[in-house]
C-alpha cells in the first residue's frame, strides 16, 4: 500500500533543491517547479527548463530525484514542460532578496519587451543605479557582466527574460 | 492530418540549422579575440545547441525509427544534413562570424515568431521558448555589425567585405519547396517567402545606420534541403562527430 504524501510535504523536501550554478536559489525561487501533482495516484513533478541549452537543467532533475529519494520518497515521474515559456517574472520575491544578497543582481521589471530595451540596474553592493553594462553575456546563459561605477564593484546581472 | 515524413523533413531543417551554428561558434571557443565575445558566442551557441536538442529530440520520435537525438547528431554523414548552406560556412575572422549571425537572427527570429502559431503544439512550445533567446541574440549581432560598420576604417571594410561575401547564401533561407508549402497548409509551418520584405526592412535598416552597402544580388546558391553542401560541412562534421565515428555509441 503507497501512501500518499501530502503534496505541502513533498514541495517541503523540494525546497531543499538548490540551483547547482546559483546554490543560495532553490528550484522553487527559480520558478523551475511549475506543478507538484497526483496523476492517477503517481507524483508527478513537472519542471521547466530555464534556457534551452542551460547545462544545469541535467543535474537539476537529477538533483531532485535524488532529494526525493533521500526523503524515501520514490515512486514518481519527473515531466519536462516547455509552454508557458519560463520567465525571470516567476522569480520569486524571497529568491530575488537572496540573489542580491549573493552578490548577483535580480532582474528588474518584467520581462514583456525588456530584451530589447535597456535596463536600469541596481548595484546589489551599494544599491546605486550609476552602472555600466560591461559584457551583455556573463558567466551562464541567464546572466550578463555589469560594473558600478560609484562602488566601482563588478558584478552579474540576472537577466530580465 | 501531417504525414510523419515530411514533419520529420520540416523538423530536421529547424534542428540542424541550431545545430551545426552551434558548433560553429563552440569553434570561437578559446580564439574570441576579446574575453566578452567569448562568453557571447559560446552562450549563443550554447542556446543554439539546446535548441537542437529539443527540435532533433522531437524529429527522431516523429520519424519513429528507433533513433534519437544523439543519432541524428552523430551518425549522419554530410547528404542527410539539411542545415542552411549559410550556417556551414566557416568563421573566418570576427567580421564574417557576426555577419553569418546577424543575417540567420533576423531570419530565426522571423521564422519562430511565426511558429509561435504553429498548430503543432509541441513546436509551438518550443518556438515560444527559444524566440526570447534569438531576441537576445539578434540585439548581440545587431549591435557589433552597427559598431564595426560605422567604426574605423578598417572594420568597415571588413564588415563590408564579409556581408558581400555571404549575400548569395541568403535567397535559399526564403525559399519554398513542397514541404514547406504543406505543412503551411496544414497550418504547421511558415511562409518562408513571405518573412522576406520585412527580414529586408530591418537589415536595411541596419545597414544604412551601419555605413555598409547593400551588396547586388548577382549570385546565389542553393541545395541544402537536398542534401547537397558546401565542402565545409564535412570537415565540420568530422570533428563534431569524431568521437562517436571512433568509439560508437560511446557513453560519458
Amino acid at each position: 500500500m503507497v501512501t500518499m504524501l501530502a503534496i505541502e510535504d513533498i514541495k517541503a523536501v523540494l525546497e531543499l533543491v538548490k540551483d547547482p550554478e546559483i546554490p543560495v536559489l532553490s528550484v522553487e525561487d527559480m520558478g523551475i517547479i511549475r506543478d507538484v501533482r497526483y496523476l492517477d495516484g503517481r507524483l508527478q513533478i513537472v519542471i521547466t527548463p530555464t534556457y534551452s541549452g542551460c547545462p544545469a537543467m541535467d543535474v537539476i532533475e537529477e538533483d531532485i530525484s535524488t532529494m526525493l529519494k533521500l526523503h524515501a520518497i520514490d515512486d514518481f515521474d519527473i515531466n519536462t514542460e516547455l509552454s508557458p515559456a519560463w520567465t525571470t517574472d516567476w522569480i520569486t520575491a524571497d529568491g530575488r532578496e537572496k540573489l542580491r544578497a549573493f552578490g548577483i543582481a535580480p532582474p528588474t521589471g518584467k520581462s514583456k519587451g525588456a530584451l530589447l530595451g535597456h535596463d536600469v540596474v541596481g548595484c546589489p553592493q551599494c544599491s546605486s543605479t550609476n552602472t555600466v553594462m560591461v559584457s551583455e553575456f556573463g558567466s551562464t546563459a541567464c546572466k550578463a557582466h555589469y560594473k558600478c561605477q560609484e562602488c566601482l564593484e563588478p558584478f552579474d546581472y540576472f537577466k530580465c527574460v | 492530418m501531417t504525414d510523419n515524413n515530411a514533419l520529420f523533413e520540416y523538423l530536421l531543417r529547424l534542428g540542424d540549422n541550431s545545430l551545426i551554428l552551434g558548433q560553429r561558434l563552440a569553434e570561437w571557443c578559446g580564439h574570441a579575440p576579446i574575453l566578452e565575445e567569448e562568453l557571447a558566442l559560446t552562450n549563443i551557441g550554447l542556446d543554439l545547441v539546446g535548441q537542437s536538442r529539443l527540435l532533433l529530440t522531437y524529429a527522431a520520435e516523429v520519424e519513429g525509427a528507433g533513433r534519437d537525438e544523439d543519432m541524428l547528431a552523430f551518425h549522419r554523414d554530410t547528404q542527410a544534413w539539411r542545415n542552411l548552406l549559410l550556417l556551414e560556412q566557416p568563421n573566418g575572422d570576427f567580421a564574417k562570424t557576426i555577419a553569418r549571425q546577424f543575417f540567420f537572427d533576423n531570419f530565426q527570429y522571423l521564422q519562430f515568431e511565426g511558429l509561435c502559431q504553429s498548430k503543432d503544439d509541441r513546436l509551438a512550445a518550443i518556438a515560444a521558448k527559444s524566440l526570447k533567446e534569438i531576441t537576445y541574440h539578434l540585439r548581440h549581432s545587431t549591435n557589433w555589425v552597427l559598431r564595426l560598420g560605422d567604426g574605423t576604417t578598417e572594420s568597415h571594410e571588413k564588415m563590408q567585405i564579409a556581408i558581400d561575401e555571404l549575400w548569395g547564401f541568403l535567397p535559399e533561407m526564403f525559399d519554398m519547396d513542397e514541404i514547406d508549402t504543406q505543412l503551411l497548409a496544414e497550418g504547421v509551418g511558415v511562409d518562408l517567402a513571405a518573412l522576406k520584405p520585412r527580414w529586408d526592412e530591418v537589415v536595411n535598416a541596419v545597414l544604412l545606420e551601419a555605413t555598409l552597402e547593400r551588396p547586388e544580388d548577382t549570385w546565389s546558391v542553393r541545395g541544402s534541403r537536398e542534401g547537397k553542401h558546401s565542402e565545409h560541412l564535412g570537415y565540420l562534421l568530422a570533428e563534431m562527430q569524431f568521437l562517436q565515428r571512433a568509439y560508437p555509441d560511446a557513453k560519458w
